[in-house]
């Protein structure tokens, strides 16, 4: 099981404008999802920002087939976005960002670990419920999961040939964030100002 | 003495690697050491090196300090949560070690303890930050520490050959953002290509010195083509390799490649680190023949 929580006001504040989606995933049987919390503060962007793009919600967004087959029925308005702000939990967040490579994806909520059963939909994509979510600075590409180290700071210098030094099969998720970083190229001189350091009593 | 100070007064730095042995009779690690000193300005000394579980690092700069030898503390994030780091950075400056080498660390799964939990608590960047918040007083909680800080001269790795470059430079920067003052270099065997990444980062005006991995045969150099990251030794050293058997098996063409590596390389650079894995005896040959002197 899991629970997704948004983050707090000010830190998605800063994501709105004009052209920003939003994508509320109102899921799985897994996740506890905020829903009543979700609609408060869709009302407050509203009142900020009348022009918003527009506001997608699905379910089973993880499911990869699924949500690309459910996004064709929004192309005009996911073409007229520029960024997407994704209320979801790290796998779906990551499986936007995944299908929408040309657009700046954030996560609206951070993911928590509950004990239970987890894992309904099948997905290349990991998420450790850290609860301290951080797809917004790393290009939807988890640093957590995809890099075999966990690093939060930028590649360890082991990949070859974009491949990880533990197995020749493993791609460099840190490779794979600075491409897209540097093809989307919006975010890197930010990754470069922080250290990060992660907080183990959020993942507990 | 601290590498800063060295830098700032114009010296170009030479250093060496020694790897503690498996167990704790250090005589032989001690003896190498030794032959190593009077050609260099310090001696680094492995952290678990490849993931192989070994003596101590502290313990054996402690040991190298008391034979009057200055070493360079190597410090990885495989094995040690954040309290215990901190706890052997200040047993670090317990000993008098002036010189850091801070770095993320091997893959448990590369070395002889296949199946042990990797800890990266800490990376590389955040233990740049980590020793910085010591030295301002503080530990990484924010706690007061009792007494005087620690001070350091902090060093860091980076690959000047690997494929892209990009990402290194960005590491490369963060890093110096945290806190790095000095950077040693994965092994380099094409002059031409470490030429443009110093150019490129010259502007950020920290001392490098550029890593020396003596060739011990064609074997160890295609080896190194298909495994480790950031090394490509080009095709025409590895044919001089295979030119003279015996020549090579005695090491001559080894030590004769290092040692024009090193002149073609220290006009661009501040520094050379030489990592002999195991043929220690070799360092102040590549040094005459190179024609550089240590100053200290």
């Amino acid at each position: 099981m899991l629970i997704t929580q948004l983050k707090k006001k000010e830190e998605i504040l800063p994501f709105l404008k004009a052209k920003t989606l939003l994508v509320a995933c109102f899921g799985c049987k897994e996740v506890f999802f905020p829903e009543k919390e979700y609609q408060n503060i869709k009302e407050e962007f509203k009142k900020l920002y009348p022009d918003l793009s527009g506001e997608i919600v699905l379910d089973y967004l993880c499911n990869e087939d699924y949500t690309a087959k459910r996004l064709e029925l929004y192309r005009q308005e996911i073409e007229k976005a520029e960024t997407m702000v994704v209320f979801a939990c790290g796998v779906g967040v990551q499986t936007l960002a995944g299908l929408l490579a040309s657009k700046t994806v954030l996560a609206g909520c951070d993911t928590f670990y509950l004990p239970g059963f987890s894992g309904f939909t099948p997905s290349s994509y990991d998420c450790e419920q850290c609860g301290e979510c951080r797809l917004s600075s790393t290009a939807g590409i988890c640093p957590v999961t995809a890099c075999s180290k966990g690093l939060l700071n930028g590649p360890c210098g082991g990949a070859k040939n974009g491949k990880c030094e533990v197995s020749k099969i493993k791609e460099c998720g840190w490779e794979n964030i600075m491409n897209k970083i540097t093809t989307t190229g919006k975010v890197a001189e930010k990754l470069k100002e922080s250290v990060s350091i992660r907080d183990y009593k959020k993942s507990q | 003495m601290k590498f800063t100070e060295l830098t700032k007064n114009g010296k170009f730095i030479i250093t060496s690697e020694l790897g503690p042995p498996k167990g704790f009779h250090i005589e032989k690690a001690l003896h190498e050491a030794e032959v190593v000193w009077p050609y260099v300005n310090a001696i680094n000394v492995t952290d678990n090196q490849s993931s192989v579980m070994r003596l101590g690092g502290l313990a054996m700069c402690k040991a190298l300090l008391e034979k009057n030898i200055e070493p360079v503390f190597q410090v990885t994030c495989r094995d040690r949560n954040r309290l215990a780091l901190q706890s052997d950075i200040l047993s670090a400056a317990l000993f008098g070690i002036d010189n850091l080498l801070l770095l993320t660390g091997d893959h448990t799964t590369l070395g002889d303890h296949k199946d042990a939990k990797p800890v990266f608590d800490l990376d590389s960047v955040s233990l740049t930050h980590m020793v910085k918040q010591l030295e301002a007083g503080k530990d990484l909680a924010g706690n007061i520490l009792d007494g005087e800080p620690p001070k350091f001269c902090k060093g860091a790795v980076v690959s000047p050959c690997a494929e892209p470059l990009d990402p290194q430079l960005f590491k490369m920067e963060k890093k110096i953002k945290a806190g790095i003052e000095f950077f040693q270099t994965q092994a380099v065997y094409e002059v031409d290509k470490f030429d443009k990444f110093m150019k490129r980062v010259k502007e950020f005006g920290v001392p490098v010195y550029v890593g020396i991995v003596i060739l011990k045969g064609p074997g160890m150099a295609k080896f190194m083509n298909e495994n480790v990251a950031g090394i490509n030794v080009p095709q025409e050293l590895i044919e001089e390799l295979k030119k003279d058997k015996e020549k090579t098996k005695s090491g001559q063409t080894g030590i004769e490649i290092a040692a024009r590596l090193i002149k073609d390389l220290k006009p661009l650079c501040q520094g050379v680190h030489l990592m002999p894995l195991g043929w220690d005896d070799k360092v102040p040959q590549i040094l005459k023949l190179s024609g550089i002197t240590v100053d200290k």
